[in-house]
């Protein structure tokens, strides 16, 4: 398996899924103010999904769409409120202390902010070993050459092992900080926007990077990015998320080239693109998204979406099959149609 | 005559025995109602250069230039109470992070109000109808509650509206954008760009946008400058630096971004990072990182010369079909 992106779907007849969320909500109490009691925040709001080895799934929405929450969710940060996730066939909500102490090595995480999430008063060595001193029996002899092994298999040079992270650049750091979330031989990797931080050549650096990992070793990424281009390229299967919620939800190609739900439309129209010729007539969004704590009735973007009617602002449309994936849009048949007009 | 005229801009820091160039001889003219686009990456010195025009580099830091006018008149051997006249006031400035630039300590209105008190006649209710006048003028929604609010209360896209309010409060007749959206989500900053857009339009702005964002450059700028390492490697109108680049920085920064490798496994990348104060190589600033790199390269310094309709800081700078013209 060198080339996943040519192939995308022959793993996935012959792997079961390796990580199954259904319905995942996280919900959290948060108070209101002096003596005006408390508000739920629903972050992250019945959210379903699957994932095989050697797939990308891509999250994508704007900030404070419940990405992260998700990712705290999956990585077992946090528990969520209800719903299921069962990860390597094991269900989190029931599982044992040890049982989840073994679970928990298998999915790992790569941050946003190479700055950040490196220790800098720690040698890179030191930092790549820590996950094997934590959670194997291996000898120091044994971990220096996996953190060698794994240094060389991100591009990192020998004589790296013995600096700080502040000696790096932004992207050497990212390939620390990938290396330590590889160090364990993860079945999941949980990427919450790896690349936002860097600059553009060495974004594709760490992108090729997490294609070759994954291909060497089958890893399942969740490949959370608010960036369209970098989710075309990576994705197998992509979730557009808005408000805590699914909008929409299928395989890559299927929404890239044929969004239908007015809010994915609306993120690939405002997406800026180099050729004159790939630019999509621009629907102006109005507005930015509205407060967690008073959340809108009915459809939670009826207040941003240029077709919104009654309807949406009544009732929350359900997560359904069209199409050749899921989607919540009272009006997606309208809009693929493209008898849907826009109010004024 | 441009508006802007900037001739050999160069920045200094560091100990006058060591010296470390972050901007070296950037020249960059702009007209009234032009938008011009300055791409690089961190370090590559687009922010460090319109700092200095600005007049915002401190010591140790030191700028040398051989002409920098703006509007006929001459900023270097201007005076600094004289330069603060039009600083501000007729050259404004956006910062990249609005969260982070504006006073938390103080109400949106107050902010707007001491901008326009300082440069402006204006006093009392006359301030505060102009600072109501800009909030509407940015379409902040509800901009008279606005007025008295702290930026903690706004989100990040209303907070780089206030910052370009007050960008705009004195009227300026130009603009320096820097990475005005990047913090933003894409639909809030498509509402930015065509806000800035129309703006610029409306009242005829000069307006340098420094962004690491192709993309947001093709969509608005006249012509773009790329630099490198404090250089300026090409400086072509658009939208041919995409289709014809003329330097080999140009497109590989082009062909890095996944949208140009549609289908393809793997990105094209550029080995190796922008160097920085202490590994800077002789010759060519590119040339290790260079796939055309010849041994003139590694000697010499390539002079910023024409190149087809572009300027292009290469001894073999690209043909038409994007090979480098050896000889």
């Amino acid at each position: 398996m060198v080339n996943q992106n040519a192939n995308p779907h022959q793993t996935a007849e012959t792997t079961a899924p390796v990580l199954i969320a259904r319905e995942l909500s996280r919900h959290y109490h948060v108070s209101r103010g002096f003596l005006r009691g408390q508000a739920t925040v629903k972050a992250l709001n019945s959210v379903s999904f699957e994932l095989a080895p050697h797939r990308t799934l891509a999250v994508v929405g704007e900030s404070g769409c419940g990405k992260s929450t998700l990712a705290r969710q999956l990585t077992m940060v946090e528990t969520p409120t209800s719903g299921s996730l069962n990860i390597a066939g094991i269900e989190v909500a029931t599982a044992s202390k040890a049982a989840l102490r073994e679970l928990r090595p298998r999915v790992q995480m790569v941050f946003q902010n190479p700055y950040a999430s490196l220790n800098p008063r720690k040698k890179v060595g030191t930092q790549l070993a820590e996950p094997l001193l934590l959670n194997t029996h291996l000898s120091p002899a044994e971990r220096e050459a996996k953190v060698r092994d794994m240094m060389q298999r991100v591009g990192l040079r020998p004589e790296h092992y013995h600096r700080y992270p502040h000696m790096f650049s932004g992207g050497q750091r990212q390939r620390i900080a990938v290396a330590r979330a590889m160090m364990l031989n993860p079945q999941i990797l949980v990427a919450d926007e790896p690349t936002s931080a860097l600059d553009v050549s060495i974004q594709a650096q760490i992108l090729n990077l997490f294609m070759d990992l994954q291909a060497e070793f089958g890893t399942a990424y969740v490949f959370v990015s608010h960036n369209l281009s970098v989710v075309e390229h990576m994705a197998d299967d992509v979730m557009v998320m808005y408000f805590g919620s699914t909008v929409e939800y299928g395989p890559n190609d299927a929404i890239m080239n044929n969004p239908l739900h007015p809010y994915t439309r609306a993120l690939m129209q405002a997406t800026p693109v180099i050729r004159a010729a790939d630019r999509k007539a621009r629907v102006k969004l109005q507005g930015e998204l509205p407060s967690p704590m008073n959340p809108p009735s009915g459809c939670s973007f009826h207040t941003r979406c240029p077709y919104a009617q009654a309807q949406c602002k009544a009732e929350v449309p359900a997560l359904r099959p069209f199409a050749g994936r899921m989607i919540a849009c009272h009006r997606v048949e309208e809009v693929a149609a493209g008898t849907a007009v826009p109010n004024a | 005559m441009a508006l802007l005229d900037i001739k050999n801009l160069s920045v200094e820091f560091g100990s006058s025995a060591h010296p470390f160039r972050a901007v070296s001889d950037v020249s960059l003219s702009v007209d009234a109602g032009e938008i011009v686009g300055i791409v690089g990456e961190s370090g590559s010195g687009k922010s460090v250069t319109m700092l200095a025009l600005m007049g915002l580099i401190d010591a140790p830091g030191r700028v040398t230039a051989d002409a920098l006018t703006f509007d006929g008149k001459d900023l270097l051997g201007m005076k600094a109470r004289d330069k603060r006249k039009i600083v501000g006031r007729d050259i404004s400035m956006i910062f990249q992070d609005a969260l982070t630039s504006l006073n938390p300590a103080y109400t949106v209105g107050f902010q707007l109000a001491e901008t326009l008190r300082q440069h402006t006649g204006l006093r009392g209710d006359a301030l505060k109808k102009r600072a109501l006048e800009l909030l509407e003028l940015v379409e902040i929604p509800d901009a008279k509650s606005r007025l008295s609010a702290y930026p903690h209360q706004l989100s990040g896209g209303m907070s780089q509206r206030v910052m370009i309010a007050m960008a705009i409060a004195c009227n300026p007749r130009f603009l320096i954008a820097d990475e005005p959206t990047t913090a933003l989500d894409v639909t809030v900053q498509a509402q930015i760009m065509e806000l800035l857009v129309s703006l610029q339009k409306s009242q005829g702005m000069g307006l340098i946008l420094i962004t690491h964002d192709l993309a947001v450059v093709s969509e608005v700028a006249q012509r773009v400058v790329v630099m490198y390492a404090g250089e300026v490697v090409e400086q072509s109108p658009i939208p041919t630096i995409f289709d014809t680049p003329r330097h080999p920085y140009t497109q590989a920064l082009l062909s890095s971004i996944p949208e140009h490798s549609k289908g393809a496994a793997r990105l094209n990348t550029l080995p190796g990072v922008v160097p920085g104060q202490f590994d800077r190589p002789t010759g060519c600033l590119l040339s290790p990182r260079c796939p055309y790199v010849q041994d003139r390269c590694r000697a010499e310094h390539p002079p910023l010369a024409p190149a087809h309709n572009a300027l292009a800081r290469c001894f073999f700078a690209l043909d038409d079909a994007g090979k480098p013209v050896y000889g």
